[in-house]
């Protein structure tokens, strides 16, 4: 008796949690992965495209379906693998990143001819400027998405290295003195 | 006998290098400095806000007359080092390792040194304790024994505070530096004198003055003068690197483990250095700002190795000439003390309020040995004063993993520098650290850039909707009154048909 009584009362309970799994199911329906929008919110935003992806978002979709690495985003550098990585709970070998050049976009006043081409693609309003006037760059804002670059007609934007102060200056890291056989010699 | 075991708290790691002080600390400090042609006064000498100039090109000035003022809470102004014309205020070569450019004022003497209109004062401890440290800020004095904080905003923190210990640091516990020793053989009571102007600004009972045991005869001078004040008592300290570190000396003197990220004012305590004690009787007794400082000049390539007060702004290439550096045998210059200075990549740099010493070493005095791999053998862990695992810390951020640096005590670490003179296998550990510092810094900002990227490239998109929009219901009245106006032409026509007909 008991054993009937039980296998009625599971059954029962399975069958109800289930239907109610069914209906949060599609009721909640979450449109997007989270871990998408986590990784995307990682990623800097500029669609820069460099990863060979169409923007942040269908690089986010690549890295959480694991069809990338997370050493595709060559403007975030190695504090963002180091990150993604963190997030995916994958290892990455962090020595074969290279830390992203800084550049920055500057314009040539002699060649600028004020087409007004440069500040209306730049992605975060970087660029100063209006009709027949020469433009400018705002070197803070500017992200190194080279966009300017290739939509400017007379050549007069191009990519500069930013420039070092002694404010952004840093000590270099020591290089190691001595070579992996000798290391494993120890 | 348990208590006297226990009673001294003790002291956490640290080295005792070889001191190399005898070449500079028996001789009087030289005065007799010839004036520069030129001085150079970089506007951020301190730690904080750059001063912002307040005189032109082509001005006159006096000596000790406001060059540039203070701006921000934490700032502090540059004087006049001597009287002359202003020729230049422009980016020069900074005295940092990278020698990038620094807003620099270029003063041209004019060889008469005249001192501007200066207020003395004949009983400091009448006037009241705000004033006291508002005249330190204004005369531009910084923590002289190298980090260069603003003393007035220390003199206000201890103030508030309501510190009950003042401590005086005597240690100068960097090897070849005597300025400090020299300073308190000679001028002793002149910086009791400053120590007292000190406790009566921050309303604190007590000084400790602590000396290191190596310094017997500035010790000596100190206790003399310091007898007729019971408040200030006269210590010696066991000579030991680094011993000037302030929670160090805190530790030591008081028994008060500093928490991180506290400040010792929290804890009862703040701790001065004799220079700027001495600094500050000059700037309040005689209304002098700080226009000139002790350096030692010394290594294996001077040849008259001394203690000389210069105006600041001083081209350390006439320093090295006055004490006949031989510029073939320096393989390396030091701002500052061999274990925390910095290297300079050349001697056209000037001398800046927290240049304690200049040093011109030879390749006999640098340690350039071959690096081998870590031995594990923990002697950087025995002789870190912060208590941390220099080993660990080095060899994550060898491998970039600068998160797990942090994670170790990475931001507690002081580049003191003891581990990388003890370790046997010449490993470039503060080195490292140095690097990671300035890259977890770097990293930052990044982040922020990131997050204003962000946020530029939303609002951005928003514009863009926001138009589109707009366009959009543009079109569409538009659109709406096109088709009003022929919808009213056609009944206009069609009245009309019907008049017609």
């Amino acid at each position: 008796m008991y054993v009937i009584a039980a296998i009625i009362s599971l059954t029962s309970l399975g069958l109800v949690l289930g239907l109610l799994l069914g209906i949060a199911a599609k009721y909640l329906k979450v449109e997007s992965s989270p871990i998408v929008d986590e990784l995307e919110s990682l990623l800097p935003g500029s669609q820069c495209g460099q990863c060979g992806f169409l923007g942040c978002r269908p690089a986010a979709e690549a890295l959480a379906e694991g069809k990338a690495t997370p050493t595709l985003c060559p403007p975030g550098g190695s504090a963002l693998v180091e990150q993604i990585a963190l997030l995916l709970g994958v290892d990455v070998d962090l020595s074969t990143v290279s830390e992203p050049e800084l550049l920055v976009a500057r314009v040539s006043e002699d060649t600028c001819t004020g087409c007004t081409r440069c500040f209306k693609v730049c992605p975060t309003d970087a660029i100063v400027g209006a009709p027949k006037q020469i433009h400018a760059v705002v070197a803070d804002a500017c992200i190194a998405c080279k966009k300017c670059v290739e939509v400017c007609p007379t050549e007069c934007l191009q990519m500069h290295p930013a420039e070092v102060t002694l404010r952004n200056w840093r000590w270099e890291k020591p290089k190691l003195g001595f070579t992996a056989e000798a290391d494993a010699l120890c | 006998m348990l208590r006297t075991l226990f009673a001294k708290p003790r002291l956490r790691g640290g080295v005792h290098a070889e001191e190399r002080k005898s070449a500079t600390e028996s001789s009087p400090v030289i005065t007799s400095f010839p004036l520069p042609k030129k001085l150079y006064i970089p506007l951020q000498q301190h730690v904080g806000k750059p001063a912002e100039p307040m005189i032109k090109v082509g001005d006159t000035v006096l000596k000790g007359q406001l060059l540039a003022y203070s701006q921000g809470m934490i700032s502090a102004p540059v004087h006049a080092p001597s009287s002359g014309l202003i020729i230049d205020v422009n980016d020069y070569p900074a005295p940092h390792p990278s020698a990038l450019p620094i807003r620099t004022i270029v003063l041209e003497t004019d060889g008469k040194d005249e001192w501007i209109n200066i207020v003395q004062v004949d009983d400091p401890f009448a006037l009241a304790p705000e004033e006291i440290s508002f005249r330190v800020g204004a005369a531009g004095i910084v923590g002289l024994g190298g980090a260069t904080f603003p003393t007035a905003v220390k003199l206000n923190m201890g103030r508030e505070n309501q510190v009950q210990t003042l401590i005086i640091n005597g240690a100068e516990c960097e090897p070849y530096l005597t300025c400090d020793d020299r300073l308190m053989q000679e001028r002793a009571a002149a910086i009791i004198d400053g120590v007292r102007i000190m406790l009566h600004g921050m309303g604190t009972a007590s000084a400790v003055v602590a000396v290191e045991d190596n310094k017997s005869h500035a010790y000596s001078a100190m206790y003399t003068a310091a007898l007729p004040y019971p408040q200030i008592e006269v210590i010696q300290i066991p000579t030991r690197y680094p011993m000037g570190w302030d929670r160090q000396l805190i530790r030591y003197v008081t028994g008060k483990e500093i928490p991180v990220g506290a400040r010792s004012s929290e804890l009862g305590v703040t701790i001065h250095n004799v220079g700027t004690a001495y600094a500050v009787h000059k700037a309040i007794r005689y209304g002098q700002p700080l226009v000139n400082r002790i350096v030692t000049v010394s290594g294996g390539a001077v040849a008259l190795p001394m203690n000389v007060e210069v105006p600041l702004g001083t081209i350390i290439n006439e320093l090295f000439s006055f004490c006949q550096v031989n510029m073939d045998k320096t393989a390396r210059i030091i701002m500052g003390g061999p274990m925390m200075g910095d290297p300079l990549p050349h001697s056209a740099l000037p001398v800046v309020k927290g240049t304690s010493g200049v040093l011109a070493l030879t390749k006999d005095e640098l340690r350039d040995k071959q690096e081998q791999p870590c031995i594990r053998c923990a002697s950087c862990i025995t002789v870190c004063p912060a208590g941390l695992r220099p080993l660990d810390m080095a060899n994550n951020i060898r491998i970039n993993q600068l998160d797990t640096a942090v994670d170790l005590g990475l931001k507690d670490c002081i580049s003191c520098g003891c581990c990388s003179y003890i370790c046997p296998s010449n490993i470039p550990l503060v080195q490292y650290f140095k690097y990671a510092t300035g890259e977890v810094m770097a990293r930052q900002q990044a982040q922020h850039k990131s997050e204003q990227t962000k946020k530029l490239i939303e609002t951005r998109n928003a514009r863009i909707d926001k138009i589109a929009r707009l366009q959009a219901e543009e079109e569409r009245e538009r659109l709406a009154a096109k088709a009003e106006r022929e919808r009213r032409l056609a009944a206009e026509a069609a009245e009309a048909e019907q008049e017609v007909s």
